[in-house]
């Protein structure tokens, strides 16, 4: 398909563009396969905007006369207004972007058309291998295998080729356990704790079914991290009903009886349309500049997102805790674990820790957990907060992942490396991109895909030092203890910088954190200058003592 | 007189106040004649003001023995278990008696004793000099003057007696309006904004009931207007709801009618009165007090509690009153029904938007000195310094330093102090440990002597004055007065956690940026100092070698690494270092803090067949 075909016009003049913040530009729309460009042309301080149409979430078009007006609300949340003038041009600009918005084959998409004009440092696809992972874990311990069962997919088309089972355990084994789970994603290690040994699996549900199946490949493998006399917890992250529930769709739950050595704990967290629907609620409460205090506060409350932050970091906080503090290994696992799983499994690592807290290691817990742990980033970001296409697979479960890492950042402003605009750029980047990090649902589908080759990794651009700088934090000290959030209401906050950020100038914070900065810097100076004088004055001194004692 | 108690009471337990799972700290309780003090098994103390009670509570006995709750001023919430039922109602009773005052002289500041001797002691209370703050604003001039009316508070009592009017308001128009008003508070000056030429004026109701009129306050409000060469029109702001306003018409008071005066635009601005605001700021902390109080019952209960929708009306009022002056350059007159709440928080709120001086330490001295403590707003009765009527007891001065808050978020560099200058100023006018916030009015004061026999809380602030610099502060150096226009939409405003919650470690951040910036911004004082010192001792050494020392000093250098002395304005516990960088100080990695490890020791009994998480309003079935 040519994109040619479907521009009818790809060039208006005299088009004036509204956006948060900034005064009205007039130029030339121009409208390329994967871009919406408005260009003020003047030869001074030329403007421009440069949107990709994947970002586009949904459009309004108006007329008053033959004036048009678009209205385009955008994934990162951002609305942006263009008047047309001539009736015809709108409604032909207003066709091409809903469809160049809305193009349902991947392959079409700006990633694999993208040229870098950067020299790649470091190839991205090639910074986060499993094999590395298993590297460093071997030499921790060696009670843990990797399993290449996996290879061509075709045990569990949503986990990576490569997985960290126990040793004990044979890939025969592995394949009667992943027909016992749930998408065949059989459990496998998430996390090991250094300080006492203790793991953090993570799989989908049993396949129990209203008869209590079992299977003992599926007991042998999850007791086979358990220290003797010891007793793990599984954390189901779906109420106890739900569950039940599962059972009557062939799911369920593992059963008290078969799993004698594990106490299992139901953490509810919400999944799916009934997440979108909280997204949506809320963006619309804070798009709404006119609501008195009663009824921003009752649409911030009905919009439940602080709840499902809040349920989020209290599983996390208890999956840690037992791993931490009652020393035992732990199975999460959901319906799918494919989303709530992953919100606890990652954020306890964050919690735990201080590897995920630095730069590189928060990008390889994003691509172990999220990436390479078979969340479907494709459904899940394929619309944001305007959209009317209600897919049941649509939700903003990454989001909020992310939302609760910038919650304990706020808690704990100088445990993390990175700042909150590197986590603002990962929730960009996953809705709409140049990269083709956050294509396709699974390894499975990125290999088919050929990303690796035909696209480049977010990671080769993020990693090159002056992005970087960017996105570090400048009160980062690294802190090796593990960091407890506080979960009370009181304690969370509306992520600002996402929810509200074309909705108030953040001119003044701006300028503090620069200031901020600043200071930062000039200490480093001074203490580096101190330390020289120090250093040349005992130089001095030493020479004064040779010039009188020869 | 003074009751001198001394009691103590062993094997006290002071429990958690959010905890679940009832821990607590085991230790002995004091009570000394102006402190409770807490000491726990590991020494630690907890000293609580008996003037910072609010209330007592005993409640009915448990198995553990006599729970106590005692409530403060400052939002501190302490929960005691007492062992034997006998020694609680000793302390109860105590309390009781040692909470409450009859007399001034009986608070704390007559007996506070900081070792300055007299002269020590005047010079503290003459800190603070409103004439000299008028003169700064640029008043006497052509057009306002003194105005000797109120030498003696004949006319009014709860006004200072140095009054600013407009030169053309004689004294009959002066005594006239007065007895037009309620309380003969007449509109007299608050602010003058020299760029402008145009002052914020302050008076209370008007007589007018349903038709009552007055050529003399008619002429006193021309005055005003004459008094603005650049806008003759003025604003008359009634910060009530209109329906109050009206409501009192009735019992012959009410508002200005703009048939009467000439040249007002009349405009009501609905800041709720102090009973709406009682019970507002009780149910906000009932709501946030609550044991695993889930997101949800948060939410609801700010918004049922009103609380910030009161907040952002006395900010809006506060932006309605700057604009005029700034951008219209007219003058506006601001009233109440008495004119000493409401009225406060608007004219200095609106004087700290126009003026950047009140965003100085100094400065916001002196507009509390100047809109609160001198035009009588009624410090002793709005928090209760004396056991009186509970009715009057309302937070209008904690909604002021609540809305000077909600300005520092959203400019992080507009303020010389930081957010525990305003919490210690909060704590302070409920202390009564010193004597500026004692009483309701300056005439009182006098007659007190209050200035003779108490301190001002001023001059020990100003001494420990970098505990309160904002490290970000960035001085307006623009020769005009710059506006401050905060954006009042309702999202800005966000729950005060650190004045609501000040003493619950549990929930704030368990790293502060604003402390480290701060040291960080101390040390780099000290830096440079130190580059100065070392910079003038290798000057000195090379001048002494002359010319022996050619080589480069820094790669010969040895390596071993120098650490710096640490410097005098740090105390211990926070060392200088740059080779650490032990400024900061690691928090927060204790579980149990958060409580997550009382749902394991649940986990670790017996298995119970619902366990809530701390918070948790998710309860775990197993």
């Amino acid at each position: 398909m040519e994109f040619a075909e479907l521009i009818k016009t790809p060039r208006v003049d005299n088009v004036v563009l509204h956006r948060p913040f900034y005064p009205a530009v007039e130029g030339t729309l121009c409208l390329t396969g994967h871009h919406l460009i408005l260009s003020s042309r003047r030869q001074d301080d030329a403007e421009e905007l440069w949107l990709l149409h994947s970002n586009i979430d949904s459009i309004e078009k108006r007329f008053v006369g033959s004036l048009g007006t678009i209205i385009i609300k955008c994934k990162d949340l951002r609305i942006i207004q263009l008047d047309i003038p001539g009736m015809e041009e709108c409604l032909n600009i207003a066709s091409s972007i809903e469809a160049l918005s809305t193009l349902d084959s991947v392959t079409l998409m700006y990633p694999f058309f993208y040229r870098p004009m950067f020299e790649v440092l470091e190839d991205g696809w090639r910074t986060f291998l499993p094999e590395q992972e298993f590297e460093l874990l071997s030499s921790l311990t060696d009670e843990w295998r990797l399993s290449c069962i996996n290879k061509e997919f075709s045990v569990c088309p949503s986990y990576p080729a490569v997985v960290i089972v126990p040793k004990s355990i044979d890939d025969e084994a592995l394949r009667k356990v992943a027909v016992f789970r749930h998408g065949n994603r059989f459990p496998v290690l998430s996390y090991y704790h250094k300080k006492n040994g203790m793991v953090m699996m993570r799989s989908s549900q049993p396949l129990t079914g209203t008869n209590g199946r079992r299977c003992k490949e599926d007991e042998k493998l999850i007791n086979a991290t358990l220290r003797a006399g010891k007793r793990g917890y599984i954390i189901d992250t779906r109420s106890l009903s739900v569950a039940q529930q599962a059972r009557a769709k062939g799911g369920g739950f593992e059963q008290e009886a078969h799993y004698p050595q594990w106490r299992r704990i139901h953490k509810s967290i919400e999944r799916f349309n009934i997440l979108q629907e909280s997204l949506i609620k809320l963006v619309e409460a804070c798009n709404d500049q006119s609501h008195n205090m009663d009824r921003w506060l009752s649409k911030l409350e009905a919009s439940n997102w602080l709840t499902h932050i809040k349920e989020i970091l209290t599983a996390a906080c208890l999956a840690a805790q037992c791993v931490d503090r009652e020393g035992a290994s732990v199975l999460v696992h959901g319906t799918e674990g494919t989303d709530s799983t992953l919100q606890v499994t990652s954020l306890a690592q964050i919690i735990l820790d201080p590897r995920c807290r630095t730069i590189r290691g928060f990008e390889s817990l994003v691509v172990r957990e999220w990436l390479q742990a078979g969340h479907p980033f494709q459904q899940r970001c394929a619309q944001s907060a305007y959209s009317n296409s209600k897919q049941k697979w649509e939700a903003p479960v990454f989001l909020l992942f992310l939302d609760c890492v910038w919650q304990i950042l706020r808690q704990f402003p100088c445990s993390f490396e990175f700042n909150e605009h590197f986590l603002i750029m990962l929730f960009e980047h996953a809705y709409a991109s140049q990269f083709g990090t956050f294509l396709g649902n699974n390894e499975s589908e990125r290999s088919k895909l050929k990303l690796q080759q035909k696209t480049m990794s977010l990671w080769s651009w993020v990693n090159r030092p002056q992005e970087l700088n960017k996105y570090k934090n400048p009160l980062f000290e690294a802190n090796s203890l593990v960091i407890w959030p506080s979960v009370a209401p009181q304690s969370l906050q509306l992520w600002e910088g996402v929810f509200l950020r074309w909705n108030r100038s953040s001119k003044f914070l701006d300028e503090a954190y620069e200031e901020m900065v600043t200071l930062i810097e000039y200490n480093k100076q001074l203490k580096a200058k101190v330390n020289a004088l120090r250093r040349q004055l005992a130089e001095l001194e030493t020479d004064d003592r040779m010039q009188e004692n020869p | 007189f003074f009751f001198i108690f001394f009691l103590q009471v062993e094997q006290v337990k002071l429990l958690d106040r959010f905890s679940t799972s009832n821990k607590s700290l085991t230790g002995t309780l004091y009570l000394t004649a102006t402190h409770l003090l807490f000491i726990d098994s590991s020494q630690r103390e907890t000293w609580i003001l008996h003037h910072h009670i609010a209330a007592v509570e005993k409640l009915p006995l448990t198995t553990t023995g006599c729970p106590l709750v005692i409530q403060c001023k400052n939002f501190r919430i302490v929960h005691f278990v007492v062992p034997r039922e006998r020694d609680c109602h000793d302390i109860y009773n105590s309390l009781l008696q040692l909470s409450r005052t009859a007399q001034y002289d009986e608070l704390y500041a007559f007996s506070y004793n900081p070792k300055q001797n007299t002269s020590e002691q005047v010079k503290g209370w003459q800190l603070i000099d409103l004439e000299e703050e008028y003169k700064r604003m640029g008043v006497p001039n052509a057009h306002w003057q003194l105005s000797d009316a109120n030498r003696d508070y004949k006319i009014c009592e709860t006004y200072p007696k140095e009054l600013y009017v407009p030169r053309t308001a004689s004294k009959p128009i002066i005594v006239g309006s007065s007895k037009f008003r309620s309380k003969g508070r007449f509109p007299v000056l608050s602010y003058y904004h020299k760029d402008k030429e145009a002052a914020i004026c302050r008076c209370s109701q008007p007589l007018s009931g349903f038709s009552a009129r007055c050529l003399e306050d008619e002429h006193m409000l021309q005055a005003i207007s004459k008094a603005n060469p650049s806008n003759r029109f003025m604003y008359v702001m009634d910060t009530r709801p209109k329906l109050n306003a009206m409501a009192n018409r009735a019992a012959g008071k009410g508002y200005e009618n703009e048939d009467n005066y000439s040249n007002i635009r009349f405009q009501f601005v609905g800041i709720e009165n102090i009973h709406v605001m009682r019970s507002s700021l009780q149910k906000l902390l009932e709501v946030s007090g609550t044991k695993g109080l889930s997101v949800n019952d948060f939410l609801s209960g700010l918004e049922s509690s009103g609380w910030l929708r009161h907040i952002k009306a006395v900010l809006d009022a506060a932006v309605f009153l700057a604009k005029a002056i700034a951008v219209e350059s007219a003058s506006v007159l601001v009233h109440c029904s008495d004119g000493w709440d409401r009225t406060s928080q608007v004219c200095s709120l609106g004087a700290l938007l126009l003026d950047s001086y009140y965003r100085t330490i100094k400065g916001f001295m002196v507009l509390i000195e100047k809109d609160w403590i001198a035009f009588g707003h009624k410090f002793s009765d709005r928090c209760c310094q004396l056991d009186g009527d509970p009715k009057e007891i309302s937070p209008v001065f904690t909604q002021f330093l609540e809305s000077v808050w909600n300005l520092t978020e959203q400019f992080p560099q507009a303020f010389e102090y930081n957010e525990a200058f305003l919490l210690q100023i909060h704590e302070h006018v409920h202390s009564c440990q010193f004597g500026n916030f004692l009483g309701n009015c300056q005439k009182e004061r006098e007659e007190l002597k209050f200035k003779e026999k108490t301190y001002s809380l001023w001059p020990f602030l100003l001494d420990e004055q970098k505990k309160y610099q904002n490290p970000l502060y960035k001085p307006d150096i623009s020769p005009e007065l710059t506006l401050l226009e905060p954006n009042t939409v309702s999202f800005n405003f966000k729950f005060w956690r650190n004045m609501y919650h000040q003493f619950d470690r549990s929930l704030h951040p368990r790293q502060s940026v604003l402390d480290l910036i701060m040291n960080m911004s101390e040390q780099n004082k000290q830096l440079e100092k130190d580059i100065k010192e070392l910079e003038a001792k290798i000057k000195r050494r090379s001048g002494q070698l002359d010319g022996v020392l050619l080589k480069e000093p820094l790669q010969s250098a040895p390596p071993a690494p120098v650490s710096l002395k640490s410097s005098p304005c740090f105390k211990k516990e926070q060392p200088l270092m740059p080779g650490t960088d032990s400024l900061r100080t690691i928090e927060g990695s204790s579980s149990a803090d958060n409580r997550y490890s009382e749902f394991m020791e649940e986990l670790a009994k017996a298995e119970p067949a619902v366990v809530s998480l701390e918070y948790g309003v998710a309860r775990m079935t197993c």
